[in-house]
């Protein structure tokens, strides 16, 4: 993110639990924050790369778990959580009871999906916040994109990503991706019904990643303005993500058969990721770290902003 | 493990072979998702009474494929699993269901209707994403059949580490699937040996077949001589791409050389011929864009979609086809025949394709 000038006063602590690549990538773009100010990171392996890696940063890092990260003398008012959805189901509440906000990258899902440039300031006081999927960040904005401007009652998206930036946890479980998306689809993109589809692509040197968003609309929609709002939003995503960019214009086709009388509006995108810690390839996992720290940002910011009102 | 012996001209009178028919599911492609129930109900009623064991019944691409990117299926695909299991009078019915598309919900729903065989599909190198889907279908005590696609993309030791990671899943029976249709002999039964030295105590093998370079028969036979138990057949080779391996042939073929499958070649024929080929629309058929998708290795259910997109864009489907085999895109990724079918029109016409320069 770029055009911030300085915060108002001291930036405010923050922690990032789990060490691993996601955590470690997320790290990297949060030192570039005008409001935060990554001071632990937290893992359970002493011998983690990521913990490493944190203190060569400069950054207080520590193996013995969330209880060393609350007995802090200047404990953190923001934590990303880059574990797993059982731990953060776990340490959540200790967050919670010691007044501690929560980015969440995991499924856990205990507070509102949320995506930075769709329905954050809707949530921008919660506790808890869940960056909902990769394929989900990438694609929602869009679904969004289409149905603030006409009604979607359907909307389908396709996150192509390469086989090697697949977790195990998603390989584990990838039906939570695909319902999880979904959800999120309805919930934040705002159409009617949402359908999600995940391919792992083995090819190399492997692919970038690739979605698509299909969106169901009236015939007679306005799609000079849909084009408009699509296009306003991808420069939105790209103030967080600068390697996301639209591989063609929005493409219309006329109703089909099976459309219900529909015509459908199809966007094609590509994530390129920004190679900070991970591979460029990895645009899904790039997304999800950017859109974290966009999140943690934009709620940084506003509690500064409350601060400053209420201390003369 | 071993390297796979050629098992080339094995005995294979006796042998005892399971025929698993795909027109209700991979027929379903070129059908372009169109089957009615009427239609489901005589195909089934027809292989039931031919001796088929196991029928196949889903959207192409597997529950929950009915979708904008694969095409909407005209009947809801759970209600024609409950019409071919309210049809059938021996026969099992299976569907078939791809991870990331189709979920366990899915797989719930189709055994609720009736289905009692599941067959898990993933890319050849993927097969870790089905372990969740296994193990659920498991669960409800479905039989298990896992599927490795587009098999000619790894080699076959490789292939047959994945057919592992599927049995140690749950998978009974694992299958080389030449969704391309790319396999030529040799490299069909190499990869059924590999997976028949490294699973053949624990589960069984299996191949599927395509017609794009004319091979579905003789990899099916190649198969059953290098230890493969369950074929995949479809009526009038009613599937993806050229087709597959024909049914009725399959079923002539085997009975010829002596093995039993319990499939009468000439009910199967005239299954074929009385019930399937008068519905179907156009005949799988090995036409220049088919022959190119077994040439490159191309996913065969992309065939209709090119053909979609090039009709669209005024770009030639063959070519399309082979842009998608030389970027590798795998089963799913239908998306990307509309994407490359716009960059090749923007190289013909000399302009970009993001009017808004940025």
């Amino acid at each position: 993110m770029t055009g911030t000038t300085e915060a108002p006063g001291r930036r405010a602590v923050a922690a990032i639990v789990g060490p691993g690549h996601i955590g470690t990538d997320l790290l990297a773009k949060l030192q570039r924050s005008a409001h935060l100010d990554v001071a632990y990171m937290v893992g359970v392996d002493p011998d983690s790369a990521g913990l490493r890696r944190a203190r060569e940063l400069g950054v207080e890092a520590s193996a013995e778990g969330v209880q060393w990260l609350l007995d802090r003398p200047d404990p953190p008012t923001i934590v990303f959580e880059a574990t797993s959805a059982k731990a953060h189901a776990a340490n959540a509440p200790l967050y919670a009871a010691a007044g501690i906000r929560a980015v969440d990258l995991t499924p856990a899902m205990l507070g509102p999906l949320v995506c930075p440039v769709v329905n954050l300031q809707d949530h921008i006081n919660a506790l808890n916040v869940n960056m909902i999927t990769c394929g989900g960040q990438a694609t929602i904005p869009i679904v969004h994109a289409v149905s603030r401007v006409v009604p979607v009652d359907y909307a389908e998206i396709v996150a192509s990503i390469a086989s090697r930036s697949a977790g195990p946890g998603t390989r584990a479980n990838i039906d939570e991706f695909t319902e999880t998306t979904a959800l999120a689809i309805e919930r934040v993109g705002g159409a009617g019904r949402g359908k999600a589809i995940i391919i792992l692509n083995p090819v190399e040197p492997p692919m970038i990643m690739r979605d698509t968003v299909f969106c169901a609309i009236p015939p007679d929609a306005d799609r000079d303005a849909v084009t408009e709002s699509v296009m306003a939003m991808v420069d939105e995503v790209r103030g967080y993500v600068p390697g996301y960019s639209l591989r063609a214009d929005p493409q219309f086709d006329e109703p089909q058969p099976g459309w219900s009388g529909r015509a459908r509006v199809a966007v094609f995108l590509q994530v390129r990721g920004n190679g900070d810690h991970l591979p460029p390839y990895a645009g899904n996992l790039d997304i999800m770290t950017a859109a974290a720290a966009r999140v943690g940002d934009l709620i940084a910011r506003e509690q500064a902003g409350k601060d400053a009102v209420m201390t003369p | 493990m071993s390297e796979p012996v050629s098992t080339a001209g094995a005995e294979v009178a006796g042998l005892r072979v399971r025929i698993t028919d795909s027109t209700l599911r991979d027929g379903s492609h070129a059908m372009a998702h169109q089957f009615t129930e009427e239609q489901v109900r005589s195909t089934v009623h027809v292989l039931d009474e031919a001796g088929v064991e196991v029928v196949e019944v889903s959207h192409g691409d597997g529950l929950g494929g009915s979708t904008f990117n694969y095409g909407f299926s005209l009947e809801d695909e759970i209600r024609l699993v409950a019409a071919a299991v309210d049809e059938v009078t021996r026969a099992r019915i299976a569907v078939l269901l791809l991870p990331g598309l189709g979920t366990v919900k899915d797989l719930v729903r189709a055994h609720d209707a009736g289905a009692s065989v599941a067959r898990i599909a993933t890319h050849c190198t993927e097969a870790d994403v089905s372990i969740q889907h296994f193990t659920a279908a498991r669960d409800l005590g479905m039989e298990t059949v896992g599927f490795l696609m587009l098999a000619h993309r790894t080699p076959p030791a490789e292939l047959a580490r994945q057919a592992r990671i599927m049995v140690d899943a749950g998978a009974q029976c694992v299958y080389v699937v030449d969704s391309a249709g790319a396999l030529v002999l040799g490299d069909a039964q190499m990869r059924v040996s590999a997976l028949v030295s490294e699973i053949g105590r624990d589960a069984q093998v299996g191949f599927h077949g395509h017609q794009n370079l004319s091979l579905g028969i003789a990899n099916s036979v190649l198969a059953v001589q290098a230890g493969a138990t369950q074929i995949d057949g479809a009526l009038c080779a009613l599937g993806a791409g050229a087709g597959n391996a024909p049914t009725e042939v399959l079923a002539a073929v085997f009975d010829r050389l002596g093995v039993v499958t319990g499939v009468d070649p000439q009910a199967a024929a005239a299954a074929a011929e009385d019930v399937v080929r008068p519905f179907i629309p156009r005949l799988p058929w090995m036409d220049r864009a088919s022959i190119v998708q077994g040439y490159a290795g191309v996913y065969s259910s992309f065939l209709l979609h090119a053909e979609r997109a090039a009709a669209r864009y005024g770009v030639p489907a063959h070519e399309i086809l082979q842009k998608v085999g030389d970027a590798g895109y795998v089963g799913g990724q239908e998306d990307m025949i509309i994407d490359i079918a716009l960059g090749l029109a923007e190289q013909r016409a000399g302009r970009p394709l993001v009017g808004d320069p940025r």
